[in-house]
């Protein structure tokens, strides 16, 4: 041992104090992994930024504004007030969706591919949990995010009636969680983009149409509306809105929540196994 | 060099479904040696390497690190391993140094701790000036070094290195030694596989030679060589399609005779006396060549084939 520590303390040399250290508790390693996301998300959260909250809010003037007045004066609002109101907590819990998908789709595939950066973390102390977990944190900040700054936007534009709507935001991001894990479980499966865009046209896209965001589900054919009961995404804008309208009935607001921690958990679990099928091999 | 041993395996087998990539294997690494795994593309070195790096589960056998079970303690062995695996993992997006702060971040260095050895690792790797730069447009051995800086980050007792030089140009390769020598120097055991004979050579005081998933030989560079080469070779060319219809000519010169596609082998205590008796038969080669015996004639002996092919 004493040439190791002799060469330590020669300038430009590689070992410092050899040795186990303490392990890291488990928020010690998770929070290793948002650190390494947080430093990506500084390069490109100018540009993440500005094209989350313009779609929500090109929607909004759309569908909102533009449809709303015909809406309004042909029909006299939905649900008893103005179509603005209607639409946006409904765009509010959608948006999460988009968020959801982009940050677990291809980003994740680029770690799991291109850059390798799961790879390089569980060659570290780090487990596959630990991985899983920094990033599904990171990915409810960026929804945090997202959802504040068009809640904000929208508010300015009347697209809500009582201060409760602020219950929107978590809300919103749990909507958006229920996609997160089991989107992580699909992409841990695939070797390119194709399943990616099969996804996105035929489950993606279908639920934001028909979940009850831009009308009710009333309107569906009787044959739909238990297909829009068993998505995420109508529960999250069911209970987005709940919350929007003003006091929410309880009952209700819980079912569609419990459903979208089901999704949440039933969704990590495979994740779990998707990941570590992938990694640990 | 210490007599203790850090990592030790038996019968260490790994398979994926039907396919056996690593054949129940033995091996023991002892503190402060350079060790390596010797053996062509396919043989079962880098499947090995990440059971070791405890990041694939062994499938039959024994593995210890530290006197820990991977299976059990993975997490608290990796804690005090470094991993430099065959393909690099940065992230070409992030400077330098950031990917070092990262890193240790992982293995819960503190940042005021990961900053400061993550500039002492950037002098170790030469890469002080560039630690602002995004790491994307560096060329291939910075990118090399700079994984070995970071599998650094955590003061390893043992480092592995999975084919650290496949790709590079000869002076990067050489850089790269020079840092590997002072690593050991300083007291870190390294692991490391490599399928060219002369990183192996210079590199490693014990070896494997792999082939198939199963070692076909152990020992010392000098060694092997002694016990599975003669001192010397005389390599024959002749302006020939195939020169295996010319090993009749010079059979019985030297003690074994070896074909290549492209020449003759003559395995020969004395290459000049060899090249002697082979020009008294009149045989006429294009050139002739005597030189001392290496790895790769070690692996051509003990499997028939050649290393890099």
């Amino acid at each position: 041992m004493t040439t190791t520590s002799s060469a330590a303390s020669v300038r430009g040399d590689a070992r410092a104090a050899p040795g186990p250290r303490p392990p890291l508790t488990g928020p010690e390693r998770v929070l290793a992994v948002v650190g390494y996301h947080l430093a990506v998300y500084q390069r490109t959260w100018r540009a993440s930024i500005t094209s989350r909250v313009l779609s929500p809010v090109l929607f909004m003037l759309s569908m909102g504004v533009g449809l709303g007045a015909l809406v309004d004066s042909r029909a006299g609002g939905i649900d008893g007030r103005p179509y603005l109101q209607f639409v946006v907590p409904g765009i509010v819990a959608a948006q999460t969706m988009w968020v959801a998908w982009s940050e677990s789709s291809y980003q994740v595939l680029g770690y799991l591919k291109w850059n390798m950066a799961y790879h390089a973390q569980l060659a570290t102390p780090l487990g596959v949990r630990d991985v899983l977990a920094g990033h599904f944190l990171t990915i409810a900040g960026h929804l945090g995010v997202a959802t504040a700054l068009f809640l904000a936007v929208s508010s300015l534009f009347g697209g809500f009636a009582s201060w409760w709507a602020v219950l929107c935001l978590p809300v919103a991001v749990l909507t958006g969680l229920a996609f997160v894990t089991p989107i992580f479980a699909f992409t841990a499966t695939q070797e390119g983009d194709n399943g990616f865009n099969i996804l996105y046209r035929w489950i993606i896209t279908p639920l934001m149409l028909f979940s009850g965001t831009f009308f009710p589900i009333a309107q569906l054919p009787g044959w739909m509306q238990p297909v829009a009961w068993v998505t995420p995404l109508w529960h999250g804008v069911q209970a987005c809105r709940a919350v929007a309208y003003g006091m929410p009935h309880a009952g209700p607001l819980v079912a569609h929540l419990a459903v979208l921690v089901t999704y949440i958990l039933v969704g990590w679990w495979l994740a779990e196994r998707s990941f570590t099928r992938r990694l640990v091999s | 060099m210490s007599e203790e041993i850090l990592l030790h395996a038996r019968g260490l087998t790994k398979t994926f479904g039907d396919f056996t990539a690593v054949d129940g294997i033995d091996f023991a690494v002892r503190k402060g040696e350079c060790f390596g795994f010797l053996g062509p593309n396919g043989a079962g070195k880098s499947s090995t390497m990440r059971m070791v790096g405890c990041v694939s589960p062994v499938t039959r056998g024994e593995l210890r690190l530290f006197g820990l079970d991977p299976a059990t303690d993975g997490p608290a062995i990796r804690a005090r391993l470094g991993s430099c695996p065959q393909r690099d993992t940065l992230d070409e997006e992030l400077t330098v140094e950031e990917n070092l702060w990262i890193y240790g971040r992982y293995f819960g260095l503190s940042r005021k701790e990961a900053r400061a050895r993550a500039a002492e690792l950037l002098e170790f790797a030469q890469l002080t000036e560039r630690a602002r730069d995004k790491v994307e447009p560096l060329s291939g051995g910075m990118k090399r070094r700079l994984t070995i800086a970071r599998s650094l980050i955590n003061s390893p007792e043992i480092l592995l290195l999975d084919e650290p030089t496949t790709g590079l140009d000869p002076q990067a390769r050489h850089v790269l030694w020079d840092r590997l020598f002072r690593l050991k120097r300083s007291g870190v055991t390294l692991v490391l596989t490599t399928h060219y004979m002369d990183e192996a050579e210079q590199l490693f005081d014990r070896l494997v030679v792999m082939d198939h998933g199963s070692i076909v030989a152990q020992g010392s560079p000098r060694e092997l060589i002694g016990a599975h080469a003669t001192r010397e070779v005389l390599e024959l060319r002749f302006d020939a399609e195939d020169h295996s219809e010319l090993a009749p000519l010079v059979e019985g010169v030297g003690k074994r005779v070896e074909v290549l596609p492209d020449r003759l082998l003559v395995y020969a205590d004395d290459g000049d006396e060899a090249s002697a008796q082979v020009h008294a038969r009149g045989v006429e080669p294009l050139s002739s060549l005597v030189r001392r015996s290496t790895l790769e004639d070690v692996f051509l002996t003990l499997t028939g084939r050649t290393l890099v092919d």
